[in-house]
């Protein structure tokens, strides 16, 4: 990778802004149910995080948040956290992605249907984040494999 | 006239934006210019979706306590909200994808000229 | 620019002004996207979603509930499309060697 001049204020700013911006992801993520969010608001949130970590300090800082090998895999961990909740009602005899349907104890079919809404924002949002890391990490990546 | 202008400023300037979208894919020779074009033309669409679902008078389709379910009318119809959601994020990808793209023209040509590319794959 | 693309963009300006032109005004509460009923007469889907987002999820924001659930399967293949550009990207960069 092409050594950078780092700007000791740039850095600076990264270091405040982005640990403020990740709690935020989470807050637009798991405040979805109530004010305007969700899983892909969060995610790209997230994802603007870990990008912003690795513009200021550049890979070898950034690889402590996510990986590069990591990308990709979170993203199918997302995808698939979401495509589960779809299987679990559609194997217990439900449609395909019914949440009413979802075989867990304890819960009304409204309630369950909310909670599980939550579970499918999660795994959007993972997605998001891993995949849009994982672009930034290939457009401009260094050359090395790690 | 002026009736009309004010009820529809906002989708004459979304025409032209569109527009302007499509001046950039159609007339500009260096392909990252014309992929500028085609995220202005994506925005043009996205905003006329979100001006179109605008009501006056009407709230934002989080259901309150104080203004209850039972008169739907008080919201703005949620359905152009969502679709414009995942239409931004898949917006985002189609970016990256064609970014990729560009970067591995740019490796095999030295080049993101059109009329040169065009000329050196006849 | 060319003559022939100047042709092409003035032609779509002025379909695309004269089309928007006669839209419902911006903000106007009779427009169809607003209305109770579609113009055919069934009842429209923002009312529904409007109407019952409380009693079927427990979920006062009606965005996340059509996005999720009532949704949910235009949201997977969605969530589908992020990852497979994702890959797509690393497929076209990754160095062969």
């Amino acid at each position: 990778m092409r050594e950078t001049s780092r700007s000791l204020v740039v850095v600076l700013a990264a270091r405040g802004l982005a640990p403020v911006i990740q709690l935020f992801a989470l807050y637009v993520v798991f405040h979805g149910h109530y004010s305007p969010g969700g899983g892909f608001q969060g995610g790209v949130l997230l994802a603007a995080a870990f990008v912003l970590v690795r513009l200021a300090g550049g890979y070898e800082t950034g690889r402590h948040q996510i990986t590069r090998r990591a990308g990709p895999l979170l993203g199918a961990a997302g995808v698939l956290l979401f495509a589960a909740v779809g299987a679990a009602a559609f194997l217990t005899g439900g449609n395909l992605l019914d949440h009413g349907r979802v075989p867990v104890p304890g819960f009304a079919p409204a309630e369950l249907r909310s909670v599980m809404i939550l579970v499918i924002e999660v795994g959007v949002a993972i997605a998001v984040a891993a995949v849009l890391t994982a672009i930034y990490d290939e457009l401009l990546g260094s050359e090395d494999d790690d | 006239m002026i009736e009309n202008l004010q009820g529809h400023y906002a989708y004459y300037f979304l025409a032209i934006l569109t527009v302007i979208g499509f001046y950039g894919m159609l007339a500009k020779r260096n392909l990252v210019k014309k992929l500028i074009g085609m995220t202005i033309l994506q925005s043009s669409i996205i905003l006329f979706w979100l001006v179109g679902a605008y009501k006056r008078r009407g709230s934002v389709p989080i259901l309150d306590e104080r203004l209850g379910t039972a008169d739907p009318g008080l919201y703005v119809n949620p359905l152009p909200h969502t679709l414009m959601l995942t239409a931004i994020v898949v917006a985002v990808v189609t970016l990256g994808v064609a970014f990729a793209l560009l970067i591995a023209i740019h490796r095999s040509y030295d080049t993101l000229d059109e009329e040169e590319l065009l000329e050196r794959m006849r | 620019m060319k003559f022939r693309h100047a042709l092409v963009l003035a032609g779509l300006a002025a379909v695309l002004l004269y089309a928007v032109g006669h839209l419902p005004g911006r903000g106007d509460p009779s427009a169809p996207a607003h209305r109770r009923t579609s113009p055919a007469g069934t009842p429209g889907a923002g009312t529904y979603y409007l109407e019952h987002a409380l009693e079927d999820a427990a979920t006062p924001n009606v965005v996340t509930v059509v996005l999720a659930d009532y949704r949910s399967v235009d949201t997977l293949g969605e969530t589908l499309v992020v990852f497979t550009g994702g890959i797509a990207c690393l497929l076209i960069l990754r160095r062969r060697s």
